[in-house]
This record gives structure tokens, C-alpha cells and sequence, in this order.
């Protein structure tokens, strides 16, 4: 295999191991946050215990995220570092702000929510819960921000010499897709922790364990599992317009579609041939054009107006866009039927739909991994869109042979990671609130 | 072109601000677990040396994470060639990072292979430690590099005498740093223990320090026009005077002081060898990637100027907060 393939390799596995953890960090501050905030107004216990008890897991989902994200800030300049000569000039300055003003906040105060509750008042302990939450949000902002300039970069010239030179850094933070990306993005983290604390509670309440706290626990679960989908259905088609606005070559890999029509169809599921050009599946005639802009007439671009050189894997952009689509679309209806349940009072009894939540915890990371690959899958083959192709980024003195090495223990220390981390997160959920 | 020059240089120190900070703070935390093994001996002691410094060697690690994003943002030259260029150290640098960050948090949760995680923790820690210096090490005494930029050597070539020596400096500094912070957070046995490393850490920063000043008056004959070579010499020797001091006196919460006292000094001596160099060609004065010819643009230097000079007040501002917040001798019992 040759070095730029390896590289690449590298860079998804790490990236999509590392971003499991941000997932998790950022809904669970959330809860944190909602958990604290109810403990200081109503200055009930058990909303202290819930705190104590995700504080404890935020604690382990947090480091693994730390340790595997320095890797990837070092990742630019040791395998992407034609990339980085190019775009310091701009991808510099936003990785920067991500440290000074974002996560610092974060990894400072973290140190109190994690150890600070016999050290602090319940008011400090409150606002360390909040920067955590802010640092955290802030921090995903400037990670949203980088990865959006290279989906529709914006501020910048290019020099005599090819470089990327910033002209406005207003208009390359918040380019075409920043805000939505960053609504989409956070959102699916917030879904992916009402998922995971709808889990561990809907557990606890079907075996009879830690009695209110687990019910509160889960009142807060499924209230947040009920809003976030469906709040994500309106970013989600506003991040979908956008798609097809600034970046069409993507958008049309996303539906499979080769030639620009007026009145394209939309796929539930399918199967692209890219062979052949055509798309297989079962379709809503007309719907593409119709949720673009509520016209079932309106022209959507399709891979055809690029040389097929400039296309990305059209199948699987498709494959795992549909997949996320169709996990989001079975969210939003386990959210609002366990809303139903809460409010016809028959949550903590029913035992069937209680059975089912453990198990759909691993559910949001496969849809966000997906629909990162849909992101990064789709801008292939550039790096930056449209401007620098991937295969023109990569490190020119590491060879093939190093990053099989680094690749290999990458992926033995992934591996045991992965493993301690979910035998660690079982056991401090087995010992549960009462052991905070 | 004035103008842009007097941001190359504001930038330059403030990575070595940044920089400097990374080694004073997170120096003290990797130094704490890279003496685990030798100063925690009964498992509460473990417990108490690891309480020191677990609430706030997250916040110690941005330092680096920033610095690099500077560097990035401000040379990034610099980054993609000493980052791609030192691949496999790179590697290395990342695995020890992160089994020390996990192993914590692991030991906590997992009583069972408790020691396996200390193996890490202070593994991890020593082997960063280590490294750290050997790079800087490299990028100051010079690497073979390209006429495009590009790093020319080998993996053993970033292992010769001077940086391993560099490498062995900034080791006993860190671990100084650790056993004065381990002074300062415990008590009875332990802390005797702690005194006792740091006594030890001093003697060996003393002999260490004399070494490396002079190898760097040997490659840098200019440094002996330079002021702030001497004043780094005075720094270090100061510190470490004071700490002799300190130590006969059992003055408990001077000696952190005194070790990043020195620390500073050996730093400062670093940083005025290699200005305005950032990385040294080996090979050819003219190869040399330096703050002017592997920059970003003005305005991108502008924009990080004002985000760094109003961000960082604000975040050391709420750090010492935070460490007044966790004031005082550590408990072994500490964690949650």
C-alpha cells in the first residue's frame, strides 16, 4: 500500500475512534449542567447523586477523549504536512482559538467537577459545571469551524506561490456551513447522552435499582431524548439545503444522483452502481427536489457536472448518509413513544420499552460516525473543496513503512482502550448513583 | 516589512511563553508519576501523590496542545517539518501521552492491575519527559534539512550526544519539579521521602545544568555576547542554590518555587541559542527555517496576537483559581 493511503487509514481510524468520546463529553455536560442546576434551585439529593454519578463517568468518557484528540492536532503536522504549509495561514489560527479560548475552560474546570465537590460550594461547584459545558461547546465550535473551511472555505487568497493567505477571519470562522454544521454536530451529541442516560436508567428502573434517582434519572433521559431528534430533523434539513447549495458533487453522491434533474427523486434505501451510473432502491418520486425547496420541479445538481475524476465513492457517501438518515428517523419515534409513556404515567412500568434502551446506546455513535463519513467521504477528492486535492497533503518524508507502524500501534492501543473503557464504564454504572 | 518582523518576534515568545508554561506545569504532574514507583510505597501514598496532581493535569496538558496549535498557526513550517520530519519520536511522544492521561483515570476504576497502571502512568510520563527535551534538543543544535523545508535525517540521527543531553536536562528538571510539587502536597513519611528526591534531583540538576550550559557556549560562541545567557545561568544556579537553602531549612512550599526557578533559567539559555531560529539547519545557516522565512502573514499574526493576549490573562487568571481552589496537602482519599 502506498504512503498516502496508509495516511489516510490513519487519520479515519483515529479520528473516528477519537470523536466517540467528544460525542459523549458534550451531552453529558448538558445533563451535568441540567442535573446541577435542578440540585441548587430545588436543593434536592437526589439530583446531587445524578450529577456525582455522570461526573464520575464524564471523568473516564473525558480523558479517553484528551488523550486520543492531542493526536490529532499533532496528526496535521506529522501526516498532512503539505496541508499544513498550505493552510497555516488559517488552519492554524482556529486550532489555536480552540485552545486558548476553549479548551482550557474546559480542562481546567473539569478538574473541579471531577474532584471539587467536597472542596467548593454548591454555587462554584454550579458555574464549573457551566464553563464545562461552555468550554466544551466552545471547543467543538473551533473543531466545526476547521473542518467546515476545508467543506466551504471562505476569507482567504491564494498567493503567487499557492499558499492560502487570510483575508477576513470573520468570513472563514463563520463560512457557508459553520453554523450549521455546528447545530448538527452538537445536537447529535446531545442526542447520543439522552440515549446513553436513557439506557443506563431505563436499566436501573426495570431491575428495581436506586429507586427516584433512577426515575428522575430517566425523566430527564427521555424529555431530552423526546426534543433533541427532532430538533436535529430541522438542523439536519438545514444543513442538507445547505449541502446542496455549496457543495452539490457531494450532495448528489448522498441520493445517488448522476444527471442534474429537474424533480430528482429521494431514496429511503438503495444501492448505487457506479459502474453502470444508476441508482437502485426504493424511492419517493420527486421528494429530493421537493424538500430542497418545497417544489417538486426544483433542479438539483447531479455528479455528471464534474469530471468523474472530482467524484467522491459515491456508494458509500450514499450508504452512510442512509444510514444516518434512517437512524435518526427510528430516534425521533423511540423518543416521542417513551414521552407518551411518560406522560400517560406507565414509563416506569413498561417493562418492554424499558428493555430495549440499553441496547440502543451504541445506536447515536453509529449514526454520527456515519454521518462523518458522509462529510468526509463526500468532499473526497479534496481536502479543502475545490481547492487542494487530498492526494497533494500528505507528509513527503513519511514513508509507507512508518506509518504501518504507527498504524498498528494505534490500533493495539485503540484496542485496549476500547475494551478498559467499556469495562470500566460497566462497572461504575453497575455500582451507580449510590456509590457517589 | 518592519512591521511583520516585530510580530515574528512577539510571536516567538509567546510560544516560548506557552512552551514555558507547558514545562513548569504539566513538568511537575509528569514528574510526580514518573517518580511514582520511588516515592509512593504503601498504596494510600500512591494514592495521595496521584490526588496532587489529578485535578489539574488536564488543564496543565493545553498548554502543549495550545503551543502546538500556535506554532501551526504562527510557523507552520516549523510544525509540518519538525512534526513529520521527527515522525517516529512523534509516535512515541503520543503513546507515552497517552497511557499516562488513561492510566490515571484507569487505576482509579480497576483495582485489580492497579500496578499495571502505575507501570504506565510513570512510563508514560519519563518517556514524554524525555522526549520533549531531545526535540528541542534537535531543532536547537541542528538537523540536516532540504532546500524545500524538509527534515533530511533518520530517526537515530535525532539521537545524537547533544540532544540526548538536552533530553537528559529537561528529564532531571521535570523530575525535580515532581519531587518539590510531592514536597509541597504531602506529609509525614511520604514527604521525608519527597525531600529526600529532591534533595538527590538537585544534586544531579546541578551537575547537568553546568554540562549543558556549557555545551551550549561551546556551539553557540555568539551566546557569550548574549545578556540573557547569563541572566538564564544566574536563574538556574539561583534556583538551585536556593534550593539547598530550602532543603536545610525543610521549608516545605519554597522548594516548587526554587525548581521552576532553575527551570526557567535553562529555558531562557535555550531560547536565546536558538533565536531567531526555529529549527537549525545542520547543513547550511541558510537552510534554516527561522521566525522570518516560515511564517503565516500579518494578518493572521495580528488576529492570534489579539486572541492570545487577551485569552491567556484570562486563562491563567481562572487556573490559579482553580489551583487556590485545591490548595493545601493532598488527601489519599481525594478522588471523588
Amino acid at each position: 500500500m502506498d504512503a498516502l493511503l496508509l495516511a489516510r487509514i490513519q487519520f479515519a481510524f483515529t479520528i473516528g475512534f477519537h470523536f466517540l468520546f467528544p460525542a459523549m463529553t458534550l451531552g453529558t455536560a448538558l445533563i451535568i449542567l441540567i442535573s446541577e442546576t435542578l440540585h441548587l434551585v430545588k436543593k434536592d439529593d437526589i439530583y446531587r447523586k445524578i450529577t456525582d454519578f455522570l461526573a464520575r463517568l464524564l471523568g473516564l468518557i473525558f480523558v479517553v477523549g484528551a488523550a486520543t484528540g492531542i493526536v490529532m492536532e499533532f496528526s496535521f503536522g506529522t501526516n498532512w504536512s503539505e496541508y499544513s504549509r498550505a493552510v497555516g495561514d488559517i488552519f492554524g489560527p482556529i486550532l489555536a482559538a480552540e485552545g486558548i479560548i476553549a479548551f482550557f475552560l474546559e480542562s481546567v474546570f473539569i478538574g473541579v467537577l471531577i474532584f471539587g465537590r467536597k472542596k467548593v460550594s454548591p454555587g462554584v461547584y454550579w458555574v464549573a459545571a457551566l464553563l464545562v459545558f461552555v468550554g466544551g461547546h466552545l471547543s467543538a465550535f473551533w473543531i466545526i469551524v476547521a473542518n467546515s473551511w476545508m467543506q466551504t472555505p471562505a476569507g482567504y487568497e491564494i498567493s503567487a506561490a499557492g499558499k492560502v493567505i487570510l483575508t477576513d477571519f470573520s468570513a472563514a470562522v463563520f463560512n457557508p456551513s459553520t453554523v450549521n454544521r455546528f447545530l448538527h454536530t452538537v445536537l447529535a451529541t446531545w442526542i447520543t447522552s439522552a440515549v446513553m442516560v436513557c439506557g443506563i436508567a431505563g436499566y436501573y428502573v426495570r431491575k428495581g435499582l436506586h429507586g427516584e434517582t433512577a426515575r428522575t434519572m430517566l425523566k430527564i433521559g427521555i424529555i431530552l431524548f423526546a426534543i433533541t431528534p427532532l430538533l436535529q430533523l430541522g438542523a439536519a434539513h438545514s444543513h442538507a439545503i445547505q449541502v446542496i447549495n455549496t457543495q452539490p458533487v457531494k450532495a448528489a453522491a448522498m441520493e445517488g444522483l448522476f444527471n442534474t434533474t429537474r424533480g430528482a427523486d429521494i431514496y429511503v434505501m438503495g444501492y448505487v452502481d457506479e459502474a453502470k451510473e444508476k441508482t437502485y432502491g426504493i424511492y419517493i418520486p420527486k421528494g429530493l427536489s421537493f424538500l430542497y425547496n418545497f417544489d417538486f420541479n426544483s433542479e438539483i445538481k447531479g455528479l455528471n457536472d464534474v469530471p468523474k475524476e472530482n467524484w467522491p465513492p459515491v456508494n458509500l457517501v450514499f450508504q452512510s448518509y442512509h444510514i444516518m438518515v434512517g437512524l435518526g428517523m427510528i430516534f425521533i419515534v423511540l423518543g416521542l413513544l417513551g414521552a407518551w409513556l411518560l406522560w400517560t404515567g406507565k414509563l416506569y412500568t413498561a417493562k418492554w420499552y424499558l428493555f430495549w434502551l440499553p441496547f440502543l446506546i451504541p445506536l447515536p455513535h453509529l449514526a454520527h460516525e456515519t454521518g462523518w463519513i458522509t462529510a468526509e467521504v463526500g468532499r473526497q477528492p479534496w481536502i479543502i473543496y475545490g481547492l487542494m486535492k487530498t492526494a497533494n497533503a500528505a507528509s513527503v518524508v513519511v514513508s509507507a513503512g512508518e506509518i504501518v507502524f504507527s498504524l498498528v500501534m494505534f490500533s493495539l492501543i485503540y484496542l485496549l482502550l476500547f475494551v478498559m473503557f467499556v469495562l470500566l464504564f460497566v462497572k461504575i454504572v453497575k455500582q451507580g448513583p449510590a456509590a457517589s | 516589512m518592519e512591521n511583520i518582523h516585530n510580530f515574528q518576534i512577539l510571536w516567538f515568545i509567546l510560544i516560548f511563553v506557552l512552551l514555558l508554561g507547558y514545562a513548569l506545569l504539566d513538568g511537575f504532574d509528569l514528574g510526580v508519576a514518573a517518580l511514582l514507583p520511588f516515592l509512593g510505597i504503601k498504596k494510600e501514598e500512591k494514592d495521595t501523590l496521584i490526588a496532587s496532581i489529578g485535578p489539574v493535569w488536564d488543564g496543565n496538558e493545553v498548554w502543549l496542545i495550545t503551543g502546538g496549535g500556535a506554532l501551526f498557526a504562527a510557523f507552520p513550517h516549523a510544525y509540518a517539518t519538525a512534526f513529520s520530519g521527527f515522525y517516529l519520536a512523534m509516535m512515541l511522544v503520543l503513546f507515552a501521552l497517552i497511557f499516562r492521561a488513561v492510566s490515571m483515570e484507569f487505576r482509579a476504576n480497576d483495582p485489580v492491575r492497579a500496578s499495571l497502571w502505575e507501570k504506565a502512568l510513570a512510563g508514560g510520563s519519563a518517556l514524554a519527559a524525555l522526549l520533549f527535551g531531545v526535540a528541542l534538543g534537535n531543532v536547537i543544535y541542528g538537523v540536516p534539512l532540504t532546500g524545500k523545508m524538509e527534515y533530511g535525517g533518520s530517526f537515530f540521527t535525532l539521537l545524537r550526544p547533544v540532544p540526548l543531553l538536552f533530553g537528559i536536562t529537561g528529564l532531571a528538571a521535570i523530575l525535580l519539579q515532581g519531587a518539590s510539587w510531592a514536597v509541597m502536597k504531602t506529609e509525614g513519611e511520604l514527604q521525608e521521602r519527597s525531600f529526600k528526591a529532591t534533595r538527590i534531583l538537585m544534586w544531579i540538576n546541578a551537575i547537568v545544568a553546568v554540562l549543558y550550559f556549557a555545551v551550549l557556549i561551546v556551539t553557540f560562541p555568539r551566546l557569550s555576547g548574549n545578556i540573557l545567557f547569563y541572566v538564564a545561568v544566574v536563574f538556574t544556579f539561583a534556583g538551585l542554590i536556593g534550593l539547598l537553602f530550602s532543603l536545610g531549612k525543610k521549608n516545605d512550599a519554597a522548594l516548587f518555587w526554587e525548581s521552576s526557578f532553575s527551570f526557567i533559567g535553562l529555558f531562557l539559555a535555550a531560547g536565546a541559542a536558538q533565536f531567531p531560529n526555529l529549527i537549525t539547519a545542520s547543513n547550511g545557516p541558510n537552510l534554516s527555517l527561522t521566525i522570518y522565512n516560515s511564517s503565516t502573514g500579518l494578518y493572521t499574526l495580528q488576529i492570534m496576537a489579539v486572541i492570545a493576549l487577551i485569552g491567556m490573562p484570562i486563562v491563567i487568571g481562572y487556573t490559579i483559581f482553580v489551583y487556590r481552589l485545591f490548595k493545601g496537602k493532598a488527601k489519599a482519599d481525594d478522588h471523588y
